[in-house]
């Protein structure tokens, strides 16, 4: 019995720190300019014995509000323009399995500052490293690769949208409204 | 610090009304206190009385008790009766008449600054500022809330009392200021982080000054008079902030920020949280999240030369 109990507050514990992780809001920003240890391989071909395979991390991969911040950026940087909400369209779907230039964090990173052939514009530069990896962090969850228990249940930020029964005292019933939203 | 250099200059009281419906709150705020301290005075009273008084027969004091309870309750009611009156007739002065208005501006909170926007049939002529807002003294003027984030309230104690601004539906009031002056106004609705720190101003002035005010934020930016000036503006447009903020005249035109086009005749930076000068101005462009924690604004890694061409173009945004 105590054992179990024991047991019990260990794993709760555990899921307290995992928690943490997941609930940290980090409003100071990464150093500048995150060095590059390795280049990033989007083939798996290479001469000789390969390397060990890198495993590179986000910085915001496991936190839930910078993936919802990464939602946020997502819509308002306009990636949406070509890429819809993971869809596709202009550019390719990205809630697929499929990655043209991979699906590493780093890949991803790259992807968005470098920019790629035949449509995607280089942010480097323009977006702040930081936020290049929350939209890392988001862009990564389309396609379920985040880890489960990061994904926010909900966005941190709440799209409002007129409702359907809703009148205004600017638009009065039987008026059309004079800036339908 | 912030509040205590805006609260200088800037009124922020209910108690000193400085318009017709400050003035109805106030009346109202009054009427309370005076019910309210004549209500205590009398349970003071009748507790004195009962102290100090010899001890009545028991069959008098039964009939005195229903007595004393009828009485009382009759005159709580007509108190009542005359309070729910007053505000009655305060809040439908409140809420009505904003038709009347000539002067209309929509006014957006976003997380965790406003958006203000003189309306105009013209487009052209439509005017898009933050955090301040301009009124002709005398006037009626009518002010369309707007929300697209969670729930604000938009609250000048001096001029008006708290209104919500709901998500999904536009709200409408309408304020006059009687008197020129700075009037603070403030979100009065949590709504997130930053809540405390999403201040704005009313600024009310004569009608003439309010013309030439609204005639030059008409205007787009002036281009940038000197060489540094002119860097910080490459700057502006080739970096990041040209994202999310708008300088009419340039190609700036993110529309996720404050519109720039005229910084520098605003008063305070951030929603009201610092004076606009440019040592502030340029620490929150450095480092905002360590002033206003957990704002959209990113830091910047600017370099010194290149902060100072930023800050003299900015500057040049009269």
């Amino acid at each position: 019995m105590r054992r179990l109990a024991t047991g019990l507050c260990a794993l709760a514990l555990a899921f307290a720190a995992l928690a943490c992780e997941r609930e940290e809001r980090r409003f100071q920003t990464l150093p500048a300019k995150s060095a590059r240890a390795q280049p990033v391989r989007l083939t798996t071909l290479q001469p000789g014995q390969s390397l060990p395979a890198r495993s590179g991390h986000g910085p915001y991969d496991e936190n839930a509000w910078a993936i919802a911040e990464g939602e946020r950026l997502f819509n308002q940087y306009n990636c949406v323009g070509c890429h819809f909400h993971g869809g596709g369209g202009i550019g390719p779907p990205l809630m697929d399995a499929k990655w043209i230039y991979g699906s590493d964090p780093q890949n991803i990173y790259d992807t968005i500052v470098e920019g790629r052939p035949n449509g995607m514009p280089s942010y480097g530069g323009h977006v702040p490293d930081d936020q290049i990896w929350k939209l890392e962090a988001y862009v990564r969850t389309m396609s379920g690769l985040a880890p489960k228990a990061a994904e926010p249940d909900r966005s941190d930020q709440m799209e409002a949208r007129r409702s359907e029964q809703a009148t205004s005292p600017a638009a009065p019933r039987g008026q059309k409204a004079e800036h339908p939203q | 610090m912030s509040w205590t250099c805006l609260l200088a200059f800037a009124g922020h009281s209910a108690l000193d009304p400085a318009g017709p419906q400050a003035a109805r709150i106030g009346g109202l705020w009054w009427l309370m206190f005076w019910v309210c301290s004549g209500v205590f005075l009398l349970v003071m009273a009748a507790l004195a009385v009962g102290l100090v008084r010899e001890e009545v027969p028991q069959r008098r004091r039964v009939s005195r008790v229903v007595a004393g309870a009828v009485v009382a309750t009759a005159l709580i009611l007509f108190v009542f009766l005359f309070a729910s009156t007053g505000t009655g007739r305060a809040l439908a002065s409140l809420s009505s008449g904003a038709a009347l208005a000539p002067l209309s501006i929509e006014v957006t909170g976003h997380q965790w600054w406003w958006e203000v926007q003189y309306l105009d049939p013209v487009l052209a002529q439509r005017v898009t500022t933050a955090n301040e807002i301009h009124v002709p003294v005398g006037r009626r003027v009518r002010i369309r809330t707007v929300s697209h984030d969670v729930i604000h309230s938009f609250w000048v104690p001096n001029l008006h009392g708290k209104h919500d601004l709901i998500p999904g539906y536009d709200g409408e009031l309408w304020l006059q200021a009687d008197r020129p002056g700075v009037y603070r106004g403030q979100c009065a609705e949590f709504c997130g982080h930053q809540h405390a720190h999403m201040a704005f101003l009313v600024i009310a002035e004569s009608p003439a000054r309010f013309a030439g005010w609204l005639d030059s934020q008409r205007q787009s930016a002036s281009p940038p008079a000197t060489p540094l000036a002119q860097r910080g503006h490459d700057l502006f447009v080739q970096l990041q902030c040209a994202l999310c903020h708008t300088v009419q005249g340039t190609d700036a035109n993110g529309r996720i920020g404050p519109d720039l086009t005229h910084l520098a005749s605003r008063r305070t930076l951030a929603a009201g949280t610092l004076p606009n000068t440019p040592g502030h101005l340029a620490g929150w462009i450095v480092d905002s999240q360590t002033i206003k924690p957990g704002n959209p604004m990113p830091a910047t890694s600017l370099g010194s030369n290149d902060l100072e061409a930023l800050l003299a173009f900015l500057d040049g945004l009269k």
